[in-house]
């Protein structure tokens, strides 16, 4: 096996002994001294900050040098409308292949800096990233180039009602960010600023930002982060049972080349216009799965306290299979067990009991509406 | 006390015993939050499953660390399976078991080999 890498803060982690596990190439943290359940707690009351410096970032560029050359190139791949992106807004998106299976999930932003508005920022998921960055470099058109950052930049996110508050004493503007955009800002730190690409998002279904710096720059801001006493890191642990609460897909898990986005649930993230089969890779698919419903990825309300895991095979109340549960585990903030899996139509209705077959044993469960726990987006007052 | 190498201990008070997960085992698996007991009257086999308990991080298996047969399960682990984190050898036992064959016993560890077993994992 390929050694592990390691993200800038590695060390870090691992003097606050923190449980490491390799984790798409990397050893990252997957918990902390205070535990899964605790962090996760935390999260939702204070702030947790995550290293995700695993992830991929990418710069999309034409060498042109206009907005459009680039936008229209990556809409090629995507479902989501890029194009008409606004300076500074952030857009979730998918990759598909040529059948609309879903290669990778992102985050999308046109960068918000004048001289610099023509540039998309792209955040990739870890396991993803290699394949991702050589499906750009086959399927960019000539002129369209994807430069990759992550030998230059980590990546943190800052999590929970308390989040703004902390991340805004360093510069009060990142306040006025509404959530899914984004800017560049000076960080006033006690021993000199540093430049950060803050936006107003996350993957915890709370109120937060992901911050992007120079690696120097971060170890500085992770290291005044944590004099804050509202402020915790967070591991992987955490951070899997805070988006599943939220109802939020995990690459792998839930979604997959197997997976098209209309039935993991994601058609909010298809603009009306990107709906009728053409325009992007795997549109038809998009289009064709709106029309022949076949099966939907749904929250999962187990009756008892036993959980269910992923893989754990899903009955309908007469013993046929009519799913598989994709991610599922205990929900801290729930206070009980909570799953999402695939429910062939007509059993994926909210409301609906199903059977999870639990090491052989039929637990009853509801089909119920995503998220499990209300997200706090800020989204302007 | 003794002890597993899966990280059972089990107490012994006249022909029956009380069986639960090591504080080791405690700590390995985080926070509890369900344990599958089995029924009154269940026969066990020496390393057969027992029990299953869950941490917010995964299921794992519990084994009976001698043959015999269920006497009575923790029902209080049902409403507060962190009861297992909070006192593991004492109010987080999981059953009691009428032991078949108490000869079983001598192939177990005691306090201080388990505790040395531990320091070598």
């Amino acid at each position: 096996m390929a050694e592990l890498k390691k993200t800038t803060l590695h060390g870090l982690h691992t003097a606050l002994g923190a449980k490491m596990v390799p984790f798409a190439g990397y050893d990252m943290p997957v918990q902390y001294p205070l535990g899964v359940m605790k962090e996760h707690l935390h999260t939702r009351e204070h702030a947790g900050l995550f290293d995700v410096s695993h992830m991929g970032q990418v710069f999309i560029e034409a060498d042109d040098g206009t907005w459009e050359t680039a936008a229209k190139a990556l809409e090629a791949l995507v479902p989501a409308s890029i194009v008409d992106l606004e300076p500074g807004q952030q857009r979730y998106t998918q990759l598909l292949d040529d059948n609309g299976g879903i290669l990778d999930d992102l985050m999308v932003s046109r960068i918000n800096m004048p001289g610099h508005d023509h540039l998309l920022y792209l955040v990739v998921n870890a396991g993803c990233k290699d394949a991702d960055y050589a499906h750009l470099d086959t399927h960019l058109p000539d002129g369209v180039r994807a430069k990759v950052k992550d030998d230059v930049l980590s990546l943190v996110a800052l999590q929970g009602p308390k989040a703004v508050e902390i991340v805004g004493a360093l510069n009060p503007l990142i306040r006025k960010l509404t959530f899914m955009t984004h800017g560049e800002f000076e960080l006033n730190l006690p021993d000199g600023p540093i430049y950060a690409h803050i936006s107003r998002s996350g993957y915890t279904g709370e109120d937060g930002v992901e911050i992007s710096a120079k690696h120097d720059d971060m170890v500085r801001l992770v290291g005044h982060l944590l004099e804050h006493d509202a402020v915790e890191m967070i591991g992987l642990g955490a951070r899997d049972s805070l988006r599943l609460e939220a109802g939020l897909c995990l690459y792998g898990n839930d979604i997959d080349t197997t997976t098209s986005p209309i039935e993991a649930g994601l058609i909010w993230s298809v603009q009306k216009h990107r709906r009728g089969g053409e325009g992007y890779k795997g549109a038809a698919r998009v289009a064709g799965d709106l029309k022949t419903k076949t099966r939907r990825l749904v929250g999962l309300k187990p009756e008892g306290r036993a959980p269910a895991r992923a893989h754990t095979e899903i009955q309908s109340l007469d013993g046929v299979k009519i799913g598989e549960v994709t991610s599922g585990g205990f929900g801290p903030s729930v206070g009980g067990p909570v799953a999402m899996g695939y429910v062939d139509v007509p059993h994926n209705k909210t409301g609906s009991t199903v059977n999870l077959i639990i090491r052989g044993k039929a637990q009853p469960a509801t089909v119920v509406k995503l998220p499990f726990v209300p997200n706090r987006y800020y989204r302007g007052v | 006390m003794h002890f597993t190498k899966d990280h059972e201990w089990i107490k012994i008070d006249g022909d029956t015993a009380t069986v639960g997960i090591s504080d080791y085992a405690a700590k390995a698996l985080g926070d509890v939050v369900f344990v599958e007991l089995p029924q009154v009257g269940d026969a066990v086999d020496q390393g057969g499953e027992i029990a299953v308990v869950e941490s917010v991080k995964a299921a794992s298996e519990v084994y009976a660390p001698v043959a015999g047969e269920v006497t009575a399960v923790n029902d209080a682990l049902e409403g507060a399976p962190e009861t297992v984190n909070a006192g593991p050898t004492g109010d987080g036992w999981f059953i009691k078991m009428k032991v078949a064959d108490a000869s079983q016993l001598d192939a177990l560890m005691d306090e201080a080999a388990y505790k040395e077993y531990c320091e070598g994992l």
